[in-house]
């Protein structure tokens, strides 16, 4: 929790010598505060007050990375509970649990098929962020081959999930060159796995299931010198689920307690009676960090990335498409001209089906501020004028050797002032859905493909 | 060392609803579906009190509708001919309400009629005993023309009659005051519009233990988190104790959800999104889970499948 001018002032020597640039160390504080000046303007500040401002300054909830030969993924440093108060900002990684007692052949299969899967989602390519691969051989030396498996067929970041330090020393051998998470240090193991965990320069997982054991365990490994912490509470079901992570993120936001201020990683499917997706759904909404799921689904997989994205949306920005017209298969003088607003799902959703359609097509995305088609239109941001400005502006009149625009169904009332807006030009009221755009054309358009 | 948990009380409370009257209370339902009554965000019972679980209702409609996925004509077949058979199947499917929506149109494609309303109304309140809401084609004339004599037919069932909406509520206000019915208010996910709108409806006269708000929701990538986000802060300004916040929501994840391709088409679609009825399914409850923790007191859902999931998970979330 940031510090007020005054707390700050009570940390400066308060001599007023003005070395810093400032009149009295008040100003200074001041300035401080409004992040307007730099703490190292003063040499007289004592080792013990910089200590204690810059723990101060730190984020309530520590920011950890993880990369993979290709290929990072950081999460934390979260400063709200809910998305309208400013926004969350790092998306949680989605990592697939496999197995050292996999065989090989199978192993490399499975890794290499979900290290393929990417699906587009409003022009954004969405996919897993890596591995969670398990020592449960309990063997080093099986753990370290499968690591070396998995590696082969993924370069994206990894989890270890070990039990003891030496399967964790392992696993970081197996690991050069990344940065991989050790998964867990428990009452049990601590100071070991801590010790691997900062040899390596990795972060580290603790595992505890109460609030308090965790606090101890975050508290024992920073000791021993690893500062990037994730924890792992145990989740049970749902509800479980939701008071644990909820309580975690007040604690660190409201109460600024720093032992639970680390991002939180959960295993949704991994508890008996859960349905996987619903329970990672619940912990995108709500608050987790890294999420390891068992199955490999697409079914599943696409819709959990589509959420995290909406979560993870800042309200404030709609995701947009520049204004324009885009170019579909290849159009022609000949080829029907669509118009449609800069919302991306908007967007999207008439492109792809154009797209999908073998329609070659102008389409003119008018500048609405990022709106769907009604929510503009009841804006007042997609009207006859806007619509007209677009398609002159935009060049359409000099690509095409027709005059006919097709506007969406969804605004049909529209035609009449477009008529006015753009003289001589036909307007064609489409489908209301961008699914029928294709049987649309072929029934209307009078050019043909 | 012990870490004392963060709770945070509320000043305001949700207003609890009461849907559906038994015959002592001068209706024919079986049962009475009440929700609301929150003095906490959503299943946080460690500081305050959440006397009743999110409700899940069943689309039904009073014809089998045209333009439906294939797999929720798949998941109820027969029974969608015939609006008492697909009430009957909704209940046995465990609905705790049965939502039924009036079509615009006859199997003949001539237009609905008020008696053909009242006879369907009349139908499906003998087909279950389960509490009802029924809400028009979406037209605003049409709305009012079959609602008025279907709030009639079912005087002092407490019916939730839809959908009210800023251009069009005195009608169906009116028919709830003068037949003992409840409404549901909807507008485009906006938390003052929310409000205005619940404030016109009261002003009519009907007390708020009768209003549902409807604050719109959108499906999977398809909007939700604006309406995410906008029940949230509704609940927040409830239990803050802004008055005309505080009443129960309503949203239909089921209707948003099957409208989507992902959840209507099949074939023709990219492979990356994987099998077509889990995919579909996991929309419909992804959706229905994520609103749940945005302060949903009432669902509305088309797929049995997607209640039994989501009921599992509210089963858990409540249990103390
Ligand atoms: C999400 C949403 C919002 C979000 C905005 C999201 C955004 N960036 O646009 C927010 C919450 C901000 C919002 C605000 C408002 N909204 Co709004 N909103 C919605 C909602 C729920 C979904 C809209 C959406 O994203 N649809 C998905 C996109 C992909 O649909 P689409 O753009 O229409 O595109 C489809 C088709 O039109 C077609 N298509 C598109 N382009 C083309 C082109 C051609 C040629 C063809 C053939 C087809 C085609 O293909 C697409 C897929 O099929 C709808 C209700 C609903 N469920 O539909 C209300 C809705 C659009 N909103 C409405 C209103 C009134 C408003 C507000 C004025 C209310 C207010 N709160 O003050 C404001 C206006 C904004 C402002 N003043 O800033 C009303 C509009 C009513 C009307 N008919 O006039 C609606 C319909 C809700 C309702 N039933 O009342 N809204
Ligand atoms: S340099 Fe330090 S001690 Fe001197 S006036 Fe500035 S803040 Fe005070």
């Amino acid at each position: 929790m940031p510090l007020s001018g005054l707390e700050i002032y009570k940390l400066l020597p308060q001599t007023n010598c003005k070395e810093c640039g400032y009149p009295t160390c008040l100003a200074f504080a001041m300035k401080l505060a409004a992040k307007q000046a730099e703490l190292k303007a003063c040499p007289y500040v004592t080792d013990e007050s910089k200590a204690k401002l810059e723990a101060a300054s730190a984020p309530p909830i520590r920011l950890v990375e993880l990369a993979g030969e290709d290929g990072k993924i950081a999460v934390g440093n979260e400063t709200v509970l809910y998305r309208h108060e400013k926004t969350f900002y790092h998306r949680p990684g989605l990592f697939l649990r496999v197995r050292d007692t996999e065989p090989a052949e199978a192993l490399t299969k499975k890794v290499a098929q979900a290290d393929g899967f990417q699906v587009d989602y409003v022009g954004i390519d969405l996919g897993l962020d890596g591995f969670a691969v398990e020592a449960a051989s309990g063997d080093p030396a099986t753990f370290a081959g499968a690591i070396q498996t998995v590696r082969g067929a993924s370069k994206k970041p990894l989890i270890l999930l070990v039990s003891t330090p030496e399967l964790a020393k392992a696993g970081i051998e197996a690991c050069a060159g990344t940065r991989p998470l050790l998964h867990a240090a428990t009452a049990d193991n601590a100071a070991g796995m801590a010790e691997v965990a900062k040899a390596a320069g990795a972060p580290l997982a603790v595992r505890a299931d109460s609030l308090d054991g965790l606090a101890e365990l975050t508290q024992i490994v920073s000791q021993a010198g690893v500062e990037d912490i994730v924890l792992d509470p145990m989740l049970q079901l749902y509800r479980d689920s939701l008071h644990t992570l909820t309580q975690l993120r007040r604690l660190a936001l409201r109460k600024n307690l720093r032992s639970i201020g680390y991002p939180i990683l959960t295993f949704p499917g991994a508890v008996n009676g859960a349905d996987e997706p619903l329970m990672a759904a619940e912990h995108i909404a709500k608050y987790a960090g890294f999420i390891v799921i068992e199955q490999f689904d697409p079914a599943t997989l696409y819709p959990l990335l589509v959420l995290r994205q909406n979560i993870y949306t800042d309200p404030q920005k709609p995701i947009q498409v520049q204004p324009g017209v885009y170019e579909i298969n290849a159009p022609d003088g000949k080829a029907p001209v669509l118009v449609t607003t800069n919302f991306s799902i908007t967007y999207f959703s008439v492109a792809n089906e154009v797209e999908g359609s073998g329609w070659p097509a102008w389409l003119v995305v008018a500048d609405a501020e990022g709106m769907s088609v009604l929510t503009a239109w009841a804006a007042g941001k997609f009207d006859a004028e806007r619509i007209a400005k677009a398609v002159k502006g935009f060049g359409v009149p000099e690509k095409v050797g027709h005059q006919r625009v097709i506007i969406p169904g969804a605004v049909a009332v529209l035609s009449g002032e477009l008529e006015e807006e753009l003289p001589g030009w036909e307007i064609m009221v489409g489908p209301r859905e961008a699914v029928d755009i294709g049987s649309f054309l072929k029934a209307m358009w009078p050019n043909g493909k | 060392m012990t870490i004392e948990l963060h709770k945070e009380k509320s000043t305001g409370a949700v207003r609890s609803v009461t849907l559906g009257a038994t015959k002592e209370q001068g209706g024919s339902r079986s049962r009475t579906l009440t929700i609301g009554g929150e003095t906490a965000l959503p299943f946080l019972d460690f500081e305050g009190s959440l006397p009743n679980r999110p409700a899940l209702a069943l689309e039904i409609r009073d014809r089998k509708p045209a333009d439906w996925s294939p797999l929720l004509y798949e998941a109820w077949g027969e029974a969608m001919n015939d609006p008492a058979d697909w009430a009957r199947a909704a209940e046995a499917a465990g609905a705790d309400l049965i939502y039924l929506v009036l079509s615009a149109t006859q199997s003949d494609d001539s237009p609905n009629s008020p008696e053909k309303a009242r006879a369907v109304v009349r139908k499906v309140l003998e087909a279950t005993g389960l509490p009802l809401a029924v809400a028009g084609p979406g037209q605003a004339e049409l709305d009012n023309e079959l609602i008025v004599p279907v709030a009639e037919e079912a005087k002092g069932e407490r019916l939730l009659l839809g959908i009210c909406e800023d251009k069009n509520y005195r009608t169906i206000v009116a028919a709830a005051l003068a037949n003992d019915h409840l409404v549901q208010s909807k507008t485009p996910m906006d938390v003052n519009l929310s409000k205005q709108l619940v404030i016109l409806i009261h002003d009519m006269g009907l007390p708020l233990e009768r209003i549902v708000m409807d604050p719109t929701t959108g499906a999977l990538g398809y909007g939700i988190e604006y309406g995410y986000s906008v029940m949230e802060r509704l609940r927040l300004a409830a239990l803050q104790g802004d008055s005309m916040t505080q009443q129960p929501m309503l949203v239909n994840p089921g209707e948003e959800a099957w409208k989507v391709k992902e959840s209507k088409v099949g074939e023709g679609v990219p492979e990356a999104w994987g099998d077509w009825s889990r995919r579909a399914l996991n929309w419909e409850a992804m959706t229905a889970a994520a609103l749940v923790h945005s302060g949903a007191d009432l669902l509305v859902l088309r797929h049995p499948e997607s209640l039994r999931r989501v009921r599992a998970v509210i089963d858990d979330l409540v249990a103390a």
